[in-house]
């Protein structure tokens, strides 16, 4: 499922379709979007290497770590980064993100470390974070650099939302996104946010402003307080639900889960049984099944409804609830719950009705309601 | 002093085996405590352990809190000098106990106030031969008499903060904070406390027992280190020059 969060961004946007755009969305109780965010980053600039994707360079716009940070992750995943950098760039808002060094230059001996020389090359530090505007202009112009005009695509990484919105206003933000996903030569673009920084209204925000919304969430349940959370807190720290809702154009909503483990290496996706295993959570505890096995919902599947076979060729029959439509039927309603059972691959099923006693009336072509005044 | 190789703090920093290089060098550590629990005694253990004789650390120490005297009687009783560690370079002390931001966004300029602390941090760490760079430990002690003394604004000590931060990855040096958890009420989002934990490399938190006081046990202690992705809990008892630390069930007293 991560995989398929990849490929949405890889394909791209659509000719007069809006870009594609993702949050990761996560909580102090499971921190792990950035990593889940690295995952994504690393992932969408192989396949930009490989010329596999839509777009042919990646902005990077970073607020919360620093470009190193990246060019690292990068490196570690096996990409030869000094000879790529025609195709990233970092717009560095983390460095400076106020002018403050700037600043301080002006007035007195303050000397600014120079950055090594990777570093220098591929980030440019922006230091006007308040100004939405000028964010703007300088992502899309570092974007046109990558590509070189005409009409070939790049992709957008914002790490992260929050910085934005503790510099600016809500309106502001979520305009920049939306002209970054009208821009016609923006291919793709994804952000992260932690959504218990912000209202509700906020994160909802900026879901609504997204095709793909990608959240993490404990896998524990802590109740506050309790001693014995202990142990959940120790799992959450290494364990997470990831539920992804994808959007169609039409409108049509899919959500798919899976389990996040976060190693020393980096981040594993791993797919959950089916259904089951999801809801079991949210079922709460009953002594009998609410939930169906796989074989009986193929044999519940095969059941032939009595209104079913109507129209095609055979005689039609409508059961009055007197005798079977088989007639031998009845006799042996224990051998066919049998066969139903035993027998995988059988084709049809059937409805076994008793009747209760003689009180309950057949039915007939008698309206049972045809007294009723209305 | 054997206590090092029981401490059980020590052990969850990752500062048990080497303390140089400087294990929490690019860290950042937040600290957080409660009213009935103060942890400002892991602040002083942080300040002796980088300050120990085995190392070459240097400690930037930014005082919103206490004066001078009141860490330098703490970190004797510890078997620590301050004064003289001062005047070795180090050990380097802001008294930041009058600093009054000047009010509104205009206030906020290079001349006073926060960024001018920046400033002086900046400036004390470049004017370090590069070699010490990575030893570099800033302990701010504490957050929430920043903010008073940025006028409530905790935008503005998250800019610092981040600044601050910027330092970690520029000199690969550490930031330790102190923050108090029960000044931000549930109601109201405490956006500038979860942010701190978000900022962490590692979470130190001090919360009573919650069966209340007693004389063996002063407190429970839960490091979660993200980088070595562990999860620690124990309980503590400050005594006069140590700090005693066991996990639960096991206390001497």
């Amino acid at each position: 499922m991560a995989e398929s969060i990849c490929r949405a961004l890889r394909d791209g946007a659509l000719e007069g379709e809006l870009a594609p755009a993702l949050t990761i969305k996560d909580s102090v109780a499971s921190p792990f979007a950035l990593q889940v965010f690295s995952h994504v980053i690393s992932q969408l600039f192989s396949s930009i290497l490989a010329g596999k994707s839509q777009s042919r360079g990646l902005v990077v716009v970073s607020f919360s770590r620093s470009p190193s940070f990246y060019l690292d992750l990068l490196k570690n995943k096996g990409i030869d980064v000094a000879s790529s950098n025609k195709q990233i760039q970092i717009l560095d808002c983390y460095s400076d993100p106020l002018g403050w060094k700037d600043q301080l230059a002006g007035s007195r001996d303050f000397t600014a470390l120079s950055n090594e020389a990777l570093v220098s090359s591929t980030a440019i530090v922006f230091r006007e974070v308040k100004h939405m505007d000028k964010l703007y202009n300088s992502i899309i112009e570092l974007g046109k650099g990558l590509v070189r005009g005409g009409k070939i695509r790049f992709s957008i990484a914002i790490d992260s939302v929050d910085e934005m919105l503790r510099h600016a206003p809500v309106s502001s933000v979520a305009r920049l996104l939306s002209n970054l996903r009208s821009h016609d030569q923006i291919s793709s673009l994804f952000w992260l946010l932690h959504s218990d920084l912000h209202e509700a209204r906020v994160s909802a925000v900026l879901e609504y402003l997204s095709s793909i919304v990608a959240s993490l969430e404990p896998s524990h349940q802590l109740a506050n307080g309790q001693r014995g959370d202990l142990e959940n807190f120790k799992h959450n720290s290494k364990k997470g639900k990831f539920h992804v809702r994808f959007k169609k154009r039409n409108g049509r909503v899919r959500v798919m889960s899976e389990e996040v483990q976060i190693e020393q290496s980096g981040i594993n996706f791993t797919s959950l049984p089916p259904e089951g295993a999801i809801n079991q959570g949210l079922v709460p505890k009953v002594q009998f099944s609410l939930q169906l096995s796989e074989k009986e919902r193929i044999d519940k599947a095969n059941v032939v409804l009595p209104f079913e076979h109507q129209g095609n060729g055979k005689p039609i029959q409508i059961y009055d609830g007197r005798r079977s439509l088989v007639d031998s039927k009845h006799e042996r309603p224990v051998a066919a719950v049998e066969n139903v059972q035993t027998n995988e691959n059988c084709g049809s099923g059937e409805i076994i009705y008793y009747r209760d006693s003689d009180d309950e009336m057949p039915d007939s072509d008698e309206d049972p309601d045809d007294d009723l005044d209305i | 002093m054997n206590q090092r190789s029981s401490n059980l703090l020590d052990e969850a920093l990752g500062l048990d085996q080497v303390i140089e290089p400087w294990p929490l060098r690019g860290r950042v550590v937040a600290i957080e405590d409660q009213v009935e629990t103060s942890g400002s005694f892991v602040l002083h253990h942080l300040l002796k352990c980088s300050l120990s004789p085995n190392s070459s650390n240097v400690t930037i120490f930014i005082a919103f809190s206490e004066p001078f005297s009141h860490y330098d009687r703490i970190l004797r009783k510890l078997g620590c000098n301050l004064v003289s560690q001062r005047d070795n370079s180090r050990f380097f002390f802001f008294d930041m106990l009058k600093l009054q931001c000047p009010d509104g966004d205009e206030g906020i300029t290079p001349e006073g106030g926060l960024i001018a602390l920046y400033g002086k941090i900046h400036k004390t760490i470049s004017a370090l031969p590069e070699i010490c760079w990575r030893n570099v430990s800033i302990i701010i002690d504490d957050l929430s008499l920043m903010e008073v003394a940025a006028n409530g604004s905790s935008d503005y000590v998250l800019d610092f903060l981040h600044y601050c931060r910027t330092l970690t990855s520029e000199f690969d040096c550490s930031l330790i904070t102190l923050n108090h958890e029960d000044i931000y009420s549930s109601e109201d989002r405490p956006t500038f406390f979860i942010q701190m934990e978000y900022l962490a490399d590692i979470l130190i938190k001090a919360e009573p027992l919650a069966t209340g006081l007693a004389t063996d046990v002063h407190g429970q202690l839960t490091v979660s280190n993200k980088g070595r992705n562990k999860v620690s809990n124990f309980h503590f008892k400050v005594k006069e020059n140590v700090v005693e630390c066991f996990y639960p069930g096991r206390s001497r007293g």
